[in-house]
This record gives structure tokens, sequence and C-alpha cells, in this order.
């Protein structure tokens, strides 16, 4: 047996938990068990959160930038010219001067991609079917930066020109359309056209694959009596959670309405923050009660090691060093359980990816563990533990030695 | 001589401020040379071992003066008492009170692991000697619940003699060995003495290992009754 190498309250620390062994082995348990629920369930939680974000964040723009509504237009005109302006509200609205706010836009801090748009509604034509869709003009160059359409395409590439057009595959479908074939397209002021269709594309949304035909700016503006005009002006930000911020300085300094994703979902940004209320509470519970639990375990130690830390005193071991023993065990316990716990939460993950599927049979969720969460999860369990001893230390550092010795 | 532990007045109370409030020492006077080997005795409830602990710096007296070598400890902070104790004292008490958590050779190094912060190579070679020297060599890794009450007490005295102090305190230290075993501690305990000059003050109620001191002090009820 070698000459142990730790230094002085490292090795009792060590000692005192190998010998309590039961009680180091349930408060161990409870700590690995707090620190997996923890890190399993902001690992679940986050991963969900971003997959829905992603999923809404997938098909829409963080902000957009519309002409203003026609309720404000008609607030502010008078009563008389009315009669003038209610035709103007069936018909579609370019921006004025849009290419000065694409400037204006592109200008903003942490604006990372901005994309004129021309779109409004139509008819897809093909024999005796006849869907309603929405005619979507845009330059793939930028737009592909506001939709990740490469990402979507599942025959031919994200490319417009002349009268080509990108379809979804639910429209495709329902036309009996693919890729080579025509479909004639009537906008809703009447102008038609007949398209050739490029590409197909799944968004992984049934209705925009239904609804969405892309074609160029220019053929968009021709059909839907627009020319020269775009009707929103798209923008992705560097941070989706900048959106708000970002629409709100563009409101003040355009005059145009512009809205962030945050505000169109403002029920889903409600719903996602009560989640995390709810999980922090979950958290805050979980951590209470494994600080309970070593605290009180350490207690009972502390009790049943009277006698050993009255020898420990009268050969010269000063209070303050007692007490570093029984903190030191406290973070040893915490450091340990984070350890296991985050292994725990990482076979729960493995478990419970490859059990919860979606319909389509991939994985709820991925089952990877954040690197920033189990440290961070460590790192709170070190602490609680630590916390945890301060009382159980403070009455070992204050036991009488004598009556240790006494007894 | 120079005296390794001098008492001037010494009284201890307990239970102050309650009504139970006890004096147990009432004004002490005495001294013990260095390398002085002093049995302290009388009956049960006199105070022994209450004195022991007094001057092994454990307890602070109500009143009275108490230097251990030449430290006055009146009004040393708690932090100076314990390094004047680890520096100078060695304890063997009663029943033995080894560390059960830790081997025979751990424990007689423990003192020096305090002092140190670490095990040193130096600490370990001189628990082995020691060890040896009471007898117990090949035992040096049993667990101290491993080894019978006799075994225990000699590992006590070794590690009471693991940092060579200048003064043993020893609280009945063959209290519950028989006689022969507690003949054999005495001796190591003498041995020791006249080997390192290390003082030993040691509580005894048996009257033959008195006799073998080289001075018998006695308390009875708190004073002392006779001392030569
Ligand atoms: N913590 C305490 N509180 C109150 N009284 C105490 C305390 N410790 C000791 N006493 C009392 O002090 C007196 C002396 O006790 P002490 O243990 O010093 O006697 P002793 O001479 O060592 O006896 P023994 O030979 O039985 O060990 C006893 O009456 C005891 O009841
Ligand atoms: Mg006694």
């Amino acid at each position: 047996m070698a000459r142990p190498k730790l230094p002085f309250e490292f090795l009792v620390a060590l000692r005192f938990l190998r010998e309590g062994r039961m009680q180091t082995a349930l408060i161990l348990l409870g700590v690995t068990g707090g620190v997996a629920v923890i890190v399993f369930l902001s690992q679940l939680i986050s991963q969900l959160q971003a997959t829905i974000i992603d999923r809404v964040l997938g098909s829409q723009a963080h902000v957009v930038m519309r002409p203003l509504e026609e309720v404000n237009l008609r607030a502010s005109t008078d009563p008389a010219s009315s009669v003038l302006i209610e035709p103007r509200a069936q018909r579609l609205r370019s921006i004025d001067q849009w290419e000065a706010m694409v400037k204006l836009a592109e200008a903003q801090p942490r604006v990372v991609a901005v994309s004129p748009v021309v779109s409004g509604p139509a008819f897809a034509l093909r024999g005796r079917a006849s869907k309603s869709v929405a005619l979507v003009g845009v330059e793939p160059d930028r737009y592909r930066r506001i939709v990740k359409m490469d990402t979507y395409m599942t025959r031919g590439a994200f490319q417009v020109d002349g009268t080509n057009a990108i379809i979804g595959i639910e429209l495709a479908k329902d036309l009996g359309v693919t890729v080579g074939d025509k479909m004639f397209l009537r906008a809703a002021g009447g102008r038609d056209e007949l398209l050739q269709i490029t590409g197909l594309f799944d968004i992984g949304n049934k209705d925009l694959n239904r609804r969405w035909v892309f074609t160029t700016m220019k053929l968009a503006q021709s059909l839907l009596d627009l020319p020269g005009g775009v009707s929103n002006i798209d923008i992705t930000v560097a941070d989706i959670f900048d959106a708000q911020e970002v629409s709100e300085r563009l409101q003040a300094g355009s005059g145009l309405t512009v809205e962030s994703w945050m505000t169109t979902n403002s029920q889903l940004l409600a719903a996602l923050r009560n989640q995390t209320v709810s999980n922090n509470l979950i958290r805050g519970f979980v951590i209470v009660i494994v600080a309970l639990g070593i605290s009180s375990v350490l207690v009972v130690s502390v009790v049943q090691k009277q006698k050993e830390i009255g020898i420990l005193r009268a050969m010269g071991t000063s209070s303050n060093r007692v007490m570093g023993i029984f903190l030191l065990q406290g973070g040893l316990v915490g450091f340990v359980g984070a350890l296991s716990g985050v292994a725990l939460a990482w076979g729960l993950l493995q478990f419970f990816s490859s059990v919860y599927r979606t319909g389509d049979g991939a994985p709820l969720f991925q089952p990877q563990l954040d690197t920033g969460i189990a440290l961070s999860a460590a790192l709170i369990a070190l602490v609680v533990g630590v916390l945890a001893a301060l009382i159980p230390a403070r009455r070992a550092a204050k036991m009488d030695p004598v009556q240790a010795i006494r007894a | 001589m120079n005296a390794i532990v001098s008492l001037r007045g010494l009284r201890k109370s307990y239970g102050i401020g309650t009504p139970v409030e006890t004096e147990v020492l009432h004004g002490l006077d005495f001294e013990l040379a260095e390398g002085e080997f002093c049995a302290l005795i009388g009956p049960s409830g006199s105070g022994k071992s209450t004195l022991l602990n007094l001057i092994g710096l454990l307890e602070r007296p109500t009143s009275g003066e108490l230097a251990i070598a030449g430290t006055e400890t009146r009004g040393l902070s708690e932090q100076a008492l314990t390094v004047l104790r680890g520096r100078h004292i060695g304890f063997v008490f009663q029943f033995h009170h080894l560390l059960p958590a830790f081997s025979a050779l751990e424990n007689v190094m423990m003192p020096s692991i305090i002092e140190h912060g670490v095990a040193t190579a130096q600490a370990e070679a001189v628990a082995f000697d020691l060890l040896d020297r009471v007898g117990l060599k090949g035992h040096e890794h049993k667990k101290a619940n491993q080894m019978s009450g006799g075994q225990q007490q000699r590992v006590a005295i070794a590690r009471a003699l693991s940092l060579s102090p200048r003064l043993i305190l020893a609280d009945e230290p063959t209290g519950n060995l028989d006689t022969h075993t507690a003949d054999d501690i005495f001796a190591l305990l003498r041995e020791f003495n006249r080997e390192r000059g290390s003082a030993c003050l040691i509580v005894t109620h048996d009257p033959r290992l008195a006799a073998r001191c080289d001075r018998r002090i006695e308390l009875v009820d708190g004073r002392i009754a006779r001392g030569d």
C-alpha cells in the first residue's frame, strides 16, 4: 500500500465518505438523479423549442416590411376621398421607393440578408383543375438567404428566369404536373401566363407546398399589375431574438408597417416562455431538494464522526480545517453526482430519442448533449454541494473536542 | 530545569451561568519539568481528566494561568492554541481513539499529515520505525478496528510520539487492558521518556504503575492533596 498522496483535507474527506458507504451511495444517487433530471429536461426543452422555432422560421422571414396598412391609410384620409380609396383596397400596393427601403434595411446592424418580394393571389389552372395559390416573385440569390429554399428542393434547382416557375410538391400532385410540364397561372386581376415548371420543393408544410409558386420578380410584377414595385421586403437577422428590436428600428426609420416573427407568433412565444418558466421552477425545486438531501446526510455524518473530529482536533487540526473537510465532502458529492448525472442524462436522451419519433419516423429530438448545459449543471451541482455542506461543516467546526473524547 | 507545564491558581467551572454551575478544579498550582515522568492519581470524579484536557489545550480554564513550553496560553486565539497543541503535545487516551477509517500506519502519520498538509516520505519512515518499536511490525496496514485493544493502544502511543512532542498526556492509557498488557504499554512510555526526554503526565488508577513514576500528584475533589 502506497503512502497517501492527497492533501490532508481531501484524504480525510474521501475516507469519511468511503466509510459511510450507504449514506454516500444514497446522496450520490440523489445528486445523480437531480442532475440527470435537470440536464435531461433542459436539453429536451431547449431542443424542442429550437425545433419549433426552426419549423416556424423555416418558411418565414425574421422581419417583413410592408406598405402601410389600409386601415392606417383610411384613418388619415378625409371621408370624402374614401370613395377613391375603396377600389384600391382590393388591389395590391407597392412599397414606395422600395430600393431605398432595401438599402435602409441593409444598413441596419445585425441584418444579414434583405430580399424584396412581389407576391399576390393567383389561380393555377391545368385541365379542369383550378387551385388558389400565392404567386411569389423573387430574386433567388437574395431569397435563398431568407428561406433556405436550396435545402427544400426535391427536383431542379432554386433558379428562375423567363416564364419558369418552381412549385411545391403538393400543388404538383393536385395538378398532376411535374418538372418539364406546363401550368397556366391567372392572377386575381385577370392577367395570365403559361409557366414552365423547372423545380419542385418540399418545405415540410403541406399548406405552403400547395400554395407557393415562385417566378421571377419581373413576371410577378406584370401578372400582379405591380409594375416596378414590390409588395414586401423580407429580412433575415443574425440572432432570431434580435428580430423585434430590428423591426422596431426599421418601423421608425421607414414609416412602413414592419413586423417581426416575434409579433406574428406572439402566442407561440408566450407558450415557449411559459414552458421555460415551468422548467426553471422544476429545476429550482430539484436543486433545493438535492441540497436538502446533501445537507441532511452530512448533518448525520457530523454527529456520527464526532469522535473522529475530536481526535483530529486533539492532534492539532484547526476548526477551520475541520470545516474544510466537510465542505469538501459536499463538493465531492456534488461533483461526482454531477458527472454521473450528466452520464445518466445522456443515456436517457439516447433512450427516449430512439423511443419517441415523429409521425414520419424521424426522432422527435436529437440525442446529443449540449456541452454548455452539461457544464453548467455540473458547476451548479458543485456549488450546491458546497453550500449544502455549509451548515453541517459549521457544526463540525464548532464541535467541542473534549465532549467527543470523554464519551 | 525548565518547566514544560506550569499552572498558577488554575480553576475550572462547568455550567457557568446556569443553576448547576460547579467548580471542578479549585485553584491548582503545579509545574512539570521537561522530561519528567509523572503520575496523576486520585479518586474518580476528582478532576484528573479535566486537568489533562486543560493542559492539553482542548479546553480553556475559567481563571488562572497556564503556560505550555514557556508560552502563556491565556488570551491566545483558538488557532494559536491549535498550533501550540500540534507542535508540543501528544495524547494517549483511555479508549485508544484511533481513526477507524485509517490504517495503523496512517494513524501514526496523521499528526505529521496535519502539520505538513500531506504525508511525507520522512513521516512514513518514522511511522514504520515507531510501529516496529511498539511491537507492531507487520501490522502497519491493518485498520484500527481489526486490532486488539492492546495493539490499538500501542498504535496510539506510536501516534502520540510521531512528532517527538515535548509533552505526552496519557489519560488512563492502560485503563481497559489486562495487567500484563498494561505493564508493556507502561514500559513503552517509560522507554520513550528516557530515550527522547518527552515529559509524561499519566493518569492512572493503578498504584503499582504510579509507584514506578518519578513523581506522583494526587488530586482529591479538585485540589492537589499530595505532591511529592
Ligand atoms: N462537561 C462537563 N460539564 C459538567 N461537569 C463536568 C463536565 N466534565 C466533567 N465534569 C465533572 O467534573 C468532575 C471531574 O470530572 P473528571 O472527568 O475530570 O474526573 P476524573 O478524575 O477524570 O474521573 P475518572 O477517574 O472517573 O475518569 C466530575 O464531577 C464531572 O462530573
Ligand atoms: Mg477521567
